[in-house]
């Protein structure tokens, strides 16, 4: 058969074909490695291809289905921020220092998909050590937007967002410390979900900031999301963090809802509230983006939900708050790259303490060097209760704000980014610009809430995102609301002509 | 309030990173007004207020994260994995500049 308009299927669509026997896990690995051929000199979306591992797996997969046994990610080839430690496959963080890494374990999230029976088509370029709003501090090259290859596809899993939009690959994980995972979703079009804190194990991920880092996933749609994320929730003993949780079947979750509200399914109640933070809607923010949202926000209301404006005043220290919290933590988690154990280490030198100093001088890039002196800075002594110890607090505020807000509504609403992609090189030479996109997105890494982005529209030609924050451990309701409006809406099935 | 150079190189020594000339000044202008950003916090009464800890749930032990398992021998992965990344090693061992010096 043809494999013509293979690479763009879901996770459904082909598990659906390859229990049927139409194709097999080898032809649809194929068919997306000959789209990365094709595409990639343009996109720039991984940072190591993994071909022979890829059609390895895939024949592993094609016996495994021969024999009745097809778990819901048998044989679908997928992405792997390239953060995400892969036993015998580079782990680079998009980082000099780590360029010739090779991790000796699987993180626990990357396990668990090839316990499924899951094929590693290689993994994402990314924002060195995923610090960065643009994936151009890579330290390797920029990703281009599919959708205008002139212009950024968000970051710092730029890698994953654009190969999923590109149809290199079905769906890609992904990490997301202030927006990660959401805000490149946004940029590329495709759905980007950031679960609660702790339900999915950070074991293996490489550190930034241990208070906010969760892995997420990036797809084309919402079933697709549920998938994945079924098959990497859960319980590590290896990460102290994680949550032990009842499992849920997520795409259960989704899938019960009575055709005649979408939104009252289980668990909801009719008339689900949705709240609208005019916080939200910030200065600066694009027209056309706010446009969208609106429009997004009218359809939630036909579907039955009622939406509220709620008003969530501590959104403006978010900013502050995270950009002493992250930094903090990055320079904690970052001494280990002192050149000894593993990594970049600069030899031209007797002296260990000017080798070390070296080590870090060339191995790091620019953005990574300024948060950890950032973070050094408000750790030291004198200024740790007036920064680090202050912003804890502040977190406490921001997080008690969102929870009686989430006594009004079940969820909210909101852009996922202020702005569409922007050209490449455009906010390179000021950090403060290239934070401010964050602003939708950090808080709910402050409060470590589960949200989603979902497309919703265009502006200027290139893809919005909504999107959608709920309580701790409410991906049910939060995955509800989004297919709903899925189902309602076709901004998802669109696809940049490349 | 602009950090001086004296205080960039100080921050530069903390964390062990060697900067060039160039990079001292660009450092010292961008954390200078990073730091000025900061300022809004000020604004925030946090009287009596506790600093958070785990993101996901206010207290230890809250949905069992943050608790220790048992302190039980087991497993760690083999000293040659372990060595296969080091820069530099010596039979079982990672090498390292000289510490001590004479």
């Amino acid at each position: 058969m043809s494999m013509e308009g293979l690479t763009g299927i879901s996770i459904q669509e082909a598990h659906k074909r390859l229990v049927r026997r139409e194709i097999s896990s080898v032809e649809l690995t194929e068919a997306c490695l000959e789209r990365i051929s094709e595409v990639e000199d343009r996109v720039k979306s991984f940072l190591t291809v993994t071909a022979d591992i890829a059609l390895e797996q895939a024949r592993e997969a094609d016996q495994r289905i021969a024999a009745g046994d097809c778990p819901p990610l048998a044989g679908i080839p997928v992405q792997i921020k390239d953060v995400i430690s892969t036993k015998g496959v580079p782990t680079t963080c998009g980082s000099r220092m780590l360029e010739n890494y090779v991790p000796v374990y699987n993180a626990t999230a990357a396990e668990k998909l090839f316990q499924q029976g899951a094929v590693m088509l290689g993994k994402g370029n990314m924002d060195e050590f995923a610090m960065g709003s643009s994936t151009e501090n890579s330290a390797f090259f920029p990703t281009h937007n599919p959708w205008d290859l002139s212009r950024v596809p968000g970051g710092s899993s730029g890698g994953a967002a654009a190969a999923v939009a590109a149809s290199e690959a079905i769906y890609a994980l992904g990490s997301d410390t202030g927006g990660s995972v959401r805000q490149p979703a946004s940029l590329c079009g495709v759905v980007g979900f950031k679960p609660t804190y702790g339900l999915v194990s950070r074991y293996g991920l490489v550190a930034f900031a241990s208070s906010l880092d969760q892995i997420g996933i990036l797809a084309r749609d919402v079933p697709d999301i549920a998938l994945a994320l079924n098959a990497i929730a859960g319980h590590d003993p290896q990460d102290s963090t994680s949550l032990v949780q009842r499992p849920v079947d997520y795409s259960a979750a989704i899938a019960s809802n009575p055709s005649s509200s979408p939104l009252a399914g289980d668990g909801i109640r009719e008339g689900i509230r949705l709240g609208v933070p005019e916080e939200y809607f910030v200065d600066g923010m694009e027209p056309g983006v706010r446009q969208a949202v609106n429009a997004a926000i009218e359809t939630l209301s036909g579907l039955g939900a009622s939406i509220e404006p709620v008003s969530l005043p501590t959104t403006r220290y978010a900013l502050a708050c995270y950009y002493i919290i992250a930094p903090s933590e990055a320079s904690a988690n970052l001494s280990r790259y002192d050149g000894v154990k593993y990594g970049y280490s600069y030899q031209e030198t007797g002296n260990m303490w000017e080798a070390m100093e070296k080590t870090r001088q060339f191995g790091f890039g620019p953005e990574v060097k300024r948060r950890i002196m950032l973070g050094a800075y408000a750790l030291s002594a004198g200024y740790y209760d007036a920064y680090y110890l202050k912003a804890q607090k502040v977190r406490t505020l921001i997080r008690q704000e969102f929870s009686e807000v989430f006594q009004q509504v079940d969820a909210l609403v909101t852009p996922t980014s202020p702005v569409v992609a922007f050209p490449l090189g455009e906010k390179t030479e000021d950090p403060v610009q290239m934070y401010l996109i964050d602003v939708c997105t950090l808080p709910v890494n402050i409060a470590g809430l589960p949200a989603i982005s979902v497309p919703c529209g265009f502006s200027q030609g290139l893809p919005v995102g909504m999107q959608l924050i709920g309580k701790h451990l409410s991906e049910e309701t939060l995955l509800r609301i989004a297919q709903a409006y899925q189902q309602a809406t076709t901004w998802h099935e669109a696809t940049p002509q490349l | 309030m602009p950090l001086d150079r004296s205080e960039v190189e100080h921050l530069a020594a903390l964390a062990r990173i060697g900067l060039t000339e160039d990079e001292l000044e660009q450092f010292r202008e961008q954390i200078s007004h990073i730091l000025d950003q900061f300022q809004i916090l000020e604004e925030v009464d946090t009287t009596n207020v506790q600093a958070t800890g785990h993101a996901a749930g206010s207290t230890q032990g809250s949905h069992g994260a943050g608790v220790l398992r048992e302190d039980e021998a087991r497993e760690s992965a083999p000293p040659e994995d372990i060595l296969s990344n080091a820069p530099r090693r010596e039979g079982d061992f990672f090498r390292v500049k000289v510490v001590l010096e004479e």
